[in-house]
Formats: structure tokens, C-alpha cells, sequence
């Protein structure tokens, strides 16, 4: 079982989370061709390493995370609000603190 | 071996006799001792049989490695099989039976497996019945599944009940700063040392009392109990009887605590187990070694144990084990126990592989330098054994001893399995001829024997280093070992080309010949060498005989033991029963269960529940003498011809709110939604990104900047989570919130020609719900006749002029306390899941039998709504080739040719004439339809309903029923121009 620091409510067990998917992919326009949809919706690298992907705390803040981990160890390396907009407050606020 | 409990010493309490029964036999014991040192104190030394000779087994060890004294405890419904006797606690009334024999451990008929021994060697049931004729792995895979039912009752283990589990588990959570598994001294000192630096500490001890090792070692006591009391004061949360079985990612740790196995009668409120999860910062493993055995001839004889074994017998339990000892040793740690035991009055000859020269041994142990034991004699227990001495590479005979009791220590081998479940890899010592713990990152730290330090203070010492380094202050851990004079490896003993019963695995009875044979086979990795010989494969894991099995292998090899390698371990660490994986998770508590907020209401007005996913939905109201088939056809015609009322709470609804909503709703559906008027509600269907239809319903305007969305029961969550992944991760810049609300109304569907007039009546002065008022489609604010608020929405399902009314949760029942008197003056009816069904089949309405993951929006026959003016989720993979082909699967209605017939959902649909495969197509649903007075179904088949115009079609039901002509109709059989719900 790991264990996901989620940036909104703590660190809490992954059985309140759900797996999302590969969050390196950048999802093409609605109107983008087919071609582009596919390699976006089907092309996926199987890493053994660290991998970025989104996790959803379902179970919690309901949240959309972007977290780094390592599929050969369960290491997490950074967790981050999906949203572009949060999760650069986040930053803000971090750098704020040091 | 003629065992006989001592009249003092030992930590049982002999003023607290208790009385058990083992195989029938009422026999008596004392508060402290385990059913393995009672059952000894009585000399009952045969107590089980082995797994495939049946061969005589008695008590190996005192303790979790225990592969010969296992035995099923309790009765009936609550007996537990294959019980380690060792582990054990003594209770009054504790009823035990022997395993693997019949009729009783003494006089098994099954042992005659033994005379076929050479039958049962390494790999033979693969052998022998998959390649029995005729040869073909199709035929010998069949054979060997009926072969290996037999196999398995012939060489059994003990047996479960039948019964449901009558006792209850629990499951906990908790978190600590600092995890201690095993209460030995390094372990004792560890959790000392961290709680005095203020952590929060649990120590967890699969025993029933604190000390591991001092427990059989009286001149340790005082300092015991001493630290036993500090931890108390230090605020140590100490779990006796608990069992760590694995570590996980991150800190995490499960264990097992037996809360009443120990207890005669216990309390009812408590569980019979509980399983932990524990979430801790640091881990520090103080699990002890285990003493290994060595394989010769007839190792495995009642009779023959671990030198440590007799140590803890005699000094925790008071049993003096034997009368006349040999004790087998290859190293240092068994000279307490031969001088305990030859004080305690027996007969004990040491047996040292190793030549020492010189011997601080009392006079009264007699010393034989340079022997290992060679083959037991005697068939139930043990009467002579012989030694033999090595000469080079060879073994030779050295004569022999009559004794009753053989102790053997081949070794230590630290516990590292918990390390090694989060995939530190075990270093081979070949100094200390031990697997000692690999490296890992994580902040898990070993101590004590479990590190390989052997001697008391050196153990303590480690504990404390745990307990720092533990606490972060990282310091060089200490240096293994500590005995005097160096361990001299030792895994088999046997004279050149001897054949032998020598056991490597006791458990799953492999011998060292079965190791050597799976090698010449070609079974040279150790993965596969495990499963090919079991080796290691049984309850015990191996505990005693895994290093023994891999030194072999590796001899056949003609490697070094790192090279052979090791087989990783994995949890659980000791067995862990069924029920407490489950916990309270079973019956009722299975799976959640969601009741709509008119719950009681439906059923104090007669309806029949069925379940659909997590929610209870009424499937019918029969009318008094009424079944199923009937009230459902009759509430079908009702709503056909009057009006129907039913509970639609269950659907998802999700409040889409924002300056963005019409925007993004556009792009989530595949039709329009950009320009739905406020006070209008529309159709539609999301797709996902693969192009595939992931759900449909119904979406109301209710102002410029909210919506309210409905999706299928089903799918509630699922489209919630997606839009909540879209808003966040793909479209961050739209100003959209969704949120959930669909515990929030109590909702119900008013459907049938008079379903106006009954909703008309219940409205509030001034409300009216005209045609004008509320056109097809429309949505409205609106307030009931008793002062309740809602929304209502002319949306139909059934086909029918119909209504869907929302009023908050709270006020659904009394809503229906309003509309039902209503809808009766009306002649009409409540109506539930099963004749909704039948109205949906009759117009085609899809829902989740058809909707199912795999079927494209033209697929349902819904192409034409799919917006071609803008883009949307899917519109790009909708387009992919073979989602465009015309011969796919498409949504049809299913008529039976002679109209008597009735045929069922699931049946695949095939050609006439051409019953095979998967068909051309599948039937979703069926239903009996008043309005055309047959069955009537809908499904998919190749083509859509054009292609199989005029043709007689098969709807082959394989496994329950007969085949049955069907014709293929369009999917809307009833009311095609929707007249009806315009009206
Ligand atoms: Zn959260």
C-alpha cells in the first residue's frame, strides 16, 4: 500500500485515491485530427522508473494530482495539484516560505 | 523420546492446571504452556502425518517454524487447520486432532505411501498424469484434474470446516513513529530506547509474553521483567500475540493479533482476531534467528528437534524432553542447552562437527568431536542414532548411540522476510554460513539475532543502534557474529551413493533426493527448483529447510550458495486467515448499500427491492396474489393507459455551475448544448476520448450560468470524476464548478396519459403545468399543493406524456403522500425497475445492458445527434475506420416468429442455420410487452435491423435453453413518431 502526500489534505493511504493515467501526455485540441486523438489516447511507455501521473483523491479533497513515482519502487518523488493555476500557487507559497 | 514434565521450574503456573483434548484423549496441562509443551509433558510424540508418505511426525521446534506438530484446533464450525502446536496457547477445554492420517496419527493407513516413496519424487504428479494417454496436453490436462482431486484428499492437509465462519474480525489503523516487531533483548531495548526519546512507540510480539530468547534462559529474568516494566512506564503500546506478516510501501506494516484463540470462552463483544494496519516513520525488525536442521537419513522422526527447541521446553515449560540426549551441533549455541538439560537429570552425549582440542563442557556430557549424525533408527520415535565422520569430500561411518532424544543445530538463520517483502535482497555470510539482511533505503533497521548477532549484550547493544538510527542519527551498525569458535557450514549427511530418506523440507516432505533429481532434470534456477519440489511452498514457508534446499542446489551446481541465490520472501510471514483479510466486510457489509430517500416509503406500499449496483430500487408493487409476471405487466399497461409513479431517485445528478457551464457541457456532449434555452432541458450523450458512448441523460437549463445533469445510476460516479478530470487537468481556464447533488433530491418519473391531471391536482395555487405552460422538454421551478418546493421537467422514458419531479430529499415522502392518492382516483399505479424496463424495451431506449463500454453512438442508433458542427470528447477516435463500418453490431428490436415463444437476455443471435461462435449479434434485454402481447427484446446484431429484414434469425441460448426463431424489428417497436409524449 502507498501512501500519497496530497498538497490539500495530508498524507493518506492510496485506497482513498484513484489511479488516473499518464500525465506527461498533453491532450490535443477537440478538433485536432484522429491521428493525433490516437497516439494521445493510446501510445503509452511502459516505464520501469520514475513516471509522471495523475491520481484523483476521490475519497478526499476530490482533487486532481500530478505526482512523480518511481514504478520500481513506489518512491514518490513530487506531488502537485493537476490544475496549471494551483498547482503554481503552490510554488508561490513555497517559495514565500523559504 | 520419553518426555516427562519436571516438578519445577519453568514459567507455567502449576497451580493452574487446565484439562484438553487431543484425537479424543483428555489430557492435562497449565496456564502457560503452549498445546506443543502440554502435549510433550504428556510424551505424546506422534502428532501428525507428513503430506506425502504419511510418515510419523512429531514436535521439531518451539516455535512459528514448526513443520511437524501441526494439528487442527476446535470444533465445528470454528475448527482452524494446520495450527502450528508450538504457537499454540493452552486453554481449558482446547480441543486438538492430529492432520493428514486416517484413522488417527498412530495407525494410518495412508503411510502405505511410503512404501512407493520412489513414486513421489520431485515433480511427479507433473509426470505421471500429464502424460498419461493419450498424450495430448488438451486430454492430460483433463486427467490431471481429475487425478489431482484424488492426489490431494490421499496426501491432505488438515481440513476446514464447511460452515460459515461464526466468529467476527476487525479491522484497526494506526500509526507510530517507531515500529519494533519481536521482544527479544535487542528488541526490548530498541523500543526502550526510542520511547525514552520521546516516540511513539508500538512493539509488536507474536507470543503471548515479552523476552523472545530469555523466555528459556531463568538467569536473564530479573533483567526481563525489568525491562518489560520500563516499557510499560516509557509508554510503549505493547501487543503481545500479534504477528507482523508484512511490510508494504511507505512505512506500512500489517499485523495480526489473536485476541480470543487463546481463550476458553470468550467475551462476546470481542473479535477472534484483528488485523492491523500500521503506518509507522521507522521500522525496526528485532525478529530473531531460526535454528536450521540437517538432512540425513530418517531426519524427521517424532524425537528429532532443534537444540533450542529442548531449551525452551525445559526451561520455559518445565518438560525435560528427552532422558537420553544426543545433541548434534556445527556451532557454539547449543552448550547452554546440553548443560541445562544434563543438569535438569538426562543423559546427553554432544555430538560437535567441528574439533575443538580442548572442552569447558562438566564431566558429565560426554563430547564426540568430528561426527555428524548420519540416519536415525527406530520408526515412531527415536532409539539409536548413527554418526558418521567425514573424510574429504566423503562421509564414513562412526558408529552409533542409543538415545531418545536427537537434537540437531545446523545453524542460524536470521528472520529476514520482512525486509526482504520490500525487496532487500538477503546477503549470503558464508563466515557465519547465514543469509543475513540485504541493504534498503527505507528506514528499516535490524537488530539482534535477526542481524546475525548471536551473543545477549551484543544484542541489546544492537537494539539500542536500531533505536537511533531509527530515530535518524545514523551511526556504523554493529559488527555481526560473536561466537568463539567459527561455525562449520553443514546442510547433509550421507555416505556416497546411499539412498536416503533425508528431509530438506519437512512440511512437503522433499528430500535432499528430490533436490538433487529436480538439478539433473534441469531445474538449475531457484525459482524454479521451489516449484518444482515444493520446496518451501508449504504453511512453514521453508523456515527450517530453505537455506538447506538452496546449499544443496547449489552442491548439485557447483556453485557457491550467493551464486544458487535466493527465493525472495513474501508476505504473509505466518499464515493469516481468510476472515480477517475480510474483517466486518462480509454478509450485508460486503459492498456499500445506497437506499433512495423513498425508501420506506416504496416499501410500505408494497414494493419488492432488487438490487441494481450499490442502490436497492422497488422491482415491482404486486398486487395481493400477484408474482413478478404479472405485476409488472400490469403496471407496464397502467402506465400504457393511465398513469404510473416511480422512485428515479437513484439517477446521478451533478450541478454544472459557472459562466463557462453552456461552453463546457458543449464540448462534454455530442450534441449541442452551447444554445439550450434557460427552462429547457435536452438529451444527450458523452462519449469518452476513444470515441466509444460512456453515458447519457438528460440536462436541464435552469439559469444562464446552471445546469443540472443527470446521468444513468451507473455511471454517476464515473461521469463526475471524468468532468472533475477535465476541468482541472485539460481545461483549467474554463470557469466551471461541478458538484455531486444527487443525494440531494428525492426524485420520481409521473408517467401515462394522465400523468398532467395527476400532477395538475397537487400543485400549488397558481401553478400550471399546461402544454403551453411546460411544452415538451421544458423545466420549471415549481411549488407542490402542500408547500413544497421542487423542480419539474416533461421528459419521458416510457414513451409516454411524463414528468420527472424533484422535490428536496427530505420532502420525497411526503411529496408521494400528495401525487399517490392522486395518481389512484386516476387508476394508476407505482410502478418499479421491471416494468420500466418493459416500457424502455417497447420504445428502445437504451440504458447500461447496451450502453456496456463497447458501442459507438451510431451503434445505438443515435448517430444523427452528434454534432458535425463542432468539436466534442470522442469526435475525433469516433471517426476511426471500423467504427464507421455499416456491418457492425447496431441497436435492433427482437420479435419471437411464433409469438407463444419466449426467449431470453444474454442468448447470442445467429444466422439461421449458422448456431456458432459468437454469433452476429446478442440480446441485452427481454421483456413480456402488454402492448404487443408477446415477448419482445432488444439487442445488437451485425448490420442493424435493415441487413436482417425478412430473415429468419437463431437467438441460441447455449447453456439454458433451447434455440428460438426470432425476427429482427427496428429498435422502436412502439409509438416510432413519439406521438404520445408530445401530446
Ligand atoms: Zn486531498
Amino acid at each position: 500500500m502507498i501512501r500519497i502526500p496530497c498538497p490539500f489534505c495530508g498524507t493518506r493511504d492510496h485506497s482513498e485515491f484513484t489511479y488516473g493515467g499518464d500525465a506527461s501526455i498533453t491532450y490535443p485540441a477537440l478538433d485536432a485530427p484522429k491521428e493525433e486523438w490516437h497516439d494521445a489516447v493510446f501510445l503509452r511507455d511502459n516505464i520501469c522508473g520514475p513516471q509522471l501521473e495523475t491520481w484523483h483523491h476521490v475519497h478526499g479533497c476530490r482533487m486532481w494530482l500530478v505526482i512523480e513515482r518511481d514504478t520500481m519502487t513506489h518512491e514518490i518523488m513530487s506531488v502537485r495539484p493537476a490544475n496549471p493555476k494551483l498547482s503554481a500557487l503552490f510554488e508561490d507559497n513555497s517559495e514565500a516560505d523559504q | 523420546m520419553t518426555a516427562r514434565r519436571l516438578d519445577h521450574g519453568g514459567r507455567i503456573n502449576r497451580a493452574h492446571p487446565l484439562s484438553f483434548t487431543f484425537d479424543g484423549n483428555t489430557f492435562r496441562g497449565y496456564k502457560g504452556d503452549t498445546l506443543a509443551s502440554a502435549l510433550m509433558a504428556n510424551n505424546e510424540t506422534v502428532l501428525g502425518r507428513s503430506f506425502k508418505y504419511h510418515r510419523p511426525r512429531g514436535i521439531m521446534s518451539a516455535g512459528v517454524e514448526e513443520s511437524g506438530a501441526i494439528v487442527t484446533v476446535g470444533r465445528d464450525a470454528s475448527r482452524e487447520p494446520n495450527v502450528k502446536a508450538p504457537m499454540q496457547e493452552l486453554y481449558e477445554g482446547l480441543s486438538a486432532e492430529g492432520q493428514n492420517a486416517w484413522p488417527n496419527v498412530r495407525f494410518d493407513l495412508g503411510a502405505i505411501n511410503g512404501l512407493f516413496s520412489r513414486f513421489f519424487a520431485a515433480g511427479f504428479y507433473y509426470k505421471t498424469f500429464m502424460g498419461l494417454p493419450p498424450f495430448e496436453w488438451g486430454h492430460g490436462t483433463r486427467l490431471w484434474m481429475l487425478y489431482e482431486k484424488l492426489i490431494r484428499k490421499a496426501a491432505g492437509m488438515g481440513s476446514a470446516s464447511r460452515e460459515p465462519d461464526p466468529d467476527c474480525y476487525d479491522h484497526v489503523h494506526a500509526f507510530c513513529d517507531v515500529l519494533v516487531v519481536g521482544s527479544g533483548p535487542a528488541g526490548l531495548t530498541a523500543a526502550l530506547t526510542a520511547a525514552e526519546a520521546g516516540r511513539d512507540v508500538i512493539l509488536v510480539e507474536q507470543d503471548f509474553e515479552l523476552g523472545g530468547d530469555t523466555l528459556s534462559d531463568p538467569s536473564r529474568e530479573i533483567e526481563r521483567a525489568q525491562l518489560v516494566d520500563a516499557l510499560a512506564k516509557a509508554g510503549v503500546r505493547i501487543m503481545p500475540r500479534t504477528t507482523a506478516f508484512g511490510l508494504y510501501d511507505h512505512g506500512t506494516a500489517g499485523l495480526l493479533e489473536r485476541v480470543t484463540d487463546h481463550v476458553a470462552d470468550p467475551a462476546d463483544q470481542l473479535p477472534r482476531q484483528r488485523f492491523w494496519t500500521v503506518r509507522s516513520d521507522a521500522t525496526i525488525l528485532a525478529t530473531g534467528a531460526l535454528e536450521r536442521s540437517i538432512a540425513f537419513d530418517n531426519n524427521d522422526r517424532p524425537g528429532v528437534m532443534t537444540a533450542a527447541a529442548a531449551r525452551s521446553y525445559l526451561n520455559r515449560f518445565g518438560v525435560l524432553p528427552g532422558q537420553k540426549i544426543v545433541i548434534a551441533t556445527n556451532n557454539d549455541s547449543v552448550h547452554h542447552t546440553a548443560v541445562a538439560l544434563a543438569s535438569a537429570g538426562a543423559d546427553v552425549t554432544l555430538a560437535d562437527i567441528r574439533k575443538h582440542g580442548a572442552s569447558d563442557l562438566p564431566a558429565d556430557i560426554e563430547l564426540r568431536e568430528g561426527v555428524a549424525p548420519l540416519k536415525v533408527h527406530g520408526r515412531s520415535g527415536v532409539e539409536a542414532v548413527a554418526f558418521a565422520s567425514a573424510s574429504g569430500n566423503n562421509w564414513s561411518a562412526a558408529g552409533q548411540t542409543d538415545c531418545d532424544l536427537l537434537l540437531v543445530s545446523g545453524g542460524w538463520s536470521p528472520v529476514v522476510n520482512l525486509s526482504s517483502h520490500r525487496g532487500a535482497k538477503p546477503a549470503w555470510n558464508a563466515e557465519l554460513a547465514c543469509f543475513l539482511p540485504g541493504l534498503t533505503n527505507e528506514p528499516i533497521y535490524h537488530a539482534g539475532s535477526a542481524a546475525g548477532i548471536w551473543e545477549y549484550e551484543a544484542c541489546k547493544a544492537s537494539g539500542e543502534w536500531a533505536a537511533t538510527a531509527a530515530l535518524g542519527e545514523a551511526t556504523a551498525p554493529p559488527q555481526p557474529g560473536g561466537w568463539s569458535t567459527p561455525i562449520k557450514p553443514l546442510y547433509e549427511v550421507r555416505l556416497p551413493e546411499a539412498k536416503t530418506k533425508a528431509f530438506v523440507d519437512f512440511q512437503h516432505d522433499v528430500t535432499g533426493d528430490d533436490v538433487r533429481l529436480a538439478q539433473q532434470e534441469g531445474f538449475v534456477s531457484v525459482e524454479h527448483l521451489k516449484r518444482y519440489t515444493t520446496l518451501g511452498m508449504a504453511t512453514d514457508q521453508g523456515k527450517m529447510g530453505n537455506v538447506i534446499g538452496l546449499a544443496l542446489m547449489a552442491d548439485a551446481l557447483g556453485k557457491d550458495i550467493p551464486d544458487a541465490g535466493t527465493t525472495r520472501f513474501r508476505p504473509p510471514y505466518t499464515p493469516v486467515s481468510i476472515g480477517a483479510l475480510a474483517g466486518r466486510n462480509v454478509g450485508h457489509h460486503f459492498k456499500p448499500l445506497r437506499r433512495t430517500p423513498l425508501h420506506d416509503w416504496n416499501l410500505k406500499h408494497g414494493a419488492t427491492m432488487t438490487e441494481a449496483g450499490p442502490w436497492h430500487r422497488p422491482w415491482y408493487f404486486a398486487k395481493t396474489g400477484e408474482v413478478i409476471d404479472e405485476a409488472y405487466v400490469r403496471e407496464a399497461s397502467t402506465v400504457r393507459k393511465t398513469v404510473g409513479i416511480c422512485d428515479v431517485s437513484s439517477l446521478g445528478k451533478i450541478a454544472v455551475q459557472g459562466p463557462d457551464a453552456a461552453e463546457f457541457l458543449n464540448r462534454v456532449y455530442s450534441n449541442g448544448f452551447a444554445k439550450l434555452p434557460i427552462g429547457k432541458a435536452r438529451y444527450g450523450i458523452m462519449l469518452r476520448d476513444d470515441g466509444f458512448v460512456m453515458d447519457d441523460g438528460t440536462t436541464w437549463r435552469l439559469g444562464e450560468t446552471e445546469f443540472l445533469m443527470t446521468t444513468t445510476t451507473t455511471n454517476a460516479g464515473k461521469v463526475m470524476v471524468f468532468m472533475e478530470e477535465l476541468l482541472q487537468t485539460r481545461w483549467p481556464d474554463l470557469k466551471v464548478h461541478v458538484s455531486s447533488v444527487s443525494d440531494e433530491w428525492a426524485a420520481v418519473s409521473v408517467a401515462g396519459p394522465k400523468a398532467r391531471a395527476t400532477i395538475a391536482a397537487c400543485l400549488a395555487e397558481g401553478e400550471y403545468i399546461s402544454n403551453e405552460a411546460l411544452p415538451f422538454m421544458g423545466v420549471r421551478k415549481i411549488t407542490l399543493a402542500n408547500g413544497i418546493p421542487g423542480l419539474i421537467a416533461r421528459i419521458s422514458f416510457s414513451g409516454e406524456l411524463a414528468y420527472e419531479l424533484y422535490v428536496p430529499a427530505g420532502h420525497g415522502a411526503a411529496m408521494m403522500d400528495l401525487l399517490w392518492p392522486e395518481a389512484e382516483r386516476q387508476g394508476g399505479c407505482l410502478y418499479g425497475l421491471e416494468a420500466l424496463g418493459t416500457l424502455r424495451i417497447e420504445k428502445g431506449h437504451v440504458t447500461g445492458a447496451e450502453l456496456d463500454g463497447r458501442v459507438t453512438i451510431d451503434d445505438a442508433g443515435l448517430g444523427k445527434m452528434a454534432s458535425t458542427k463542432k468539436p466534442f470528447i470522442g469526435s475525433a477516435l469516433r471517426q476511426r475506420p471500423d467504427l464507421l463500418r455499416h456491418d457492425r453490431p447496431q441497436l435492433v428490436g427482437i420479435f419471437p416468429k411464433n409469438p407463444g415463444q419466449t426467449f431470453k437476455g444474454g442468448a447470442i443471435l445467429c444466422a439461421d442455420g449458422e448456431v456458432s461462435g459468437f454469433g452476429e449479434g446478442w440480446i441485452t434485454g427481454v421483456t413480456h410487452s402488454p402492448m404487443f402481447g408477446h415477448w419482445i427484446g432488444i439487442g445488437f446484431i451485425s448490420g442493424g435491423h435493415t441487413a436482417w429484414a425478412g430473415k429468419t434469425v437463431i437467438a441460441s441460448d447455449l447453456t439454458r435453453s433451447e434455440d428460438v426463431e426470432v425476427e429482427i424489428v427496428s429498435p422502436h417497436m412502439y409509438d416510432p413518431e413519439g406521438v404520445k409524449m408530445h401530446g
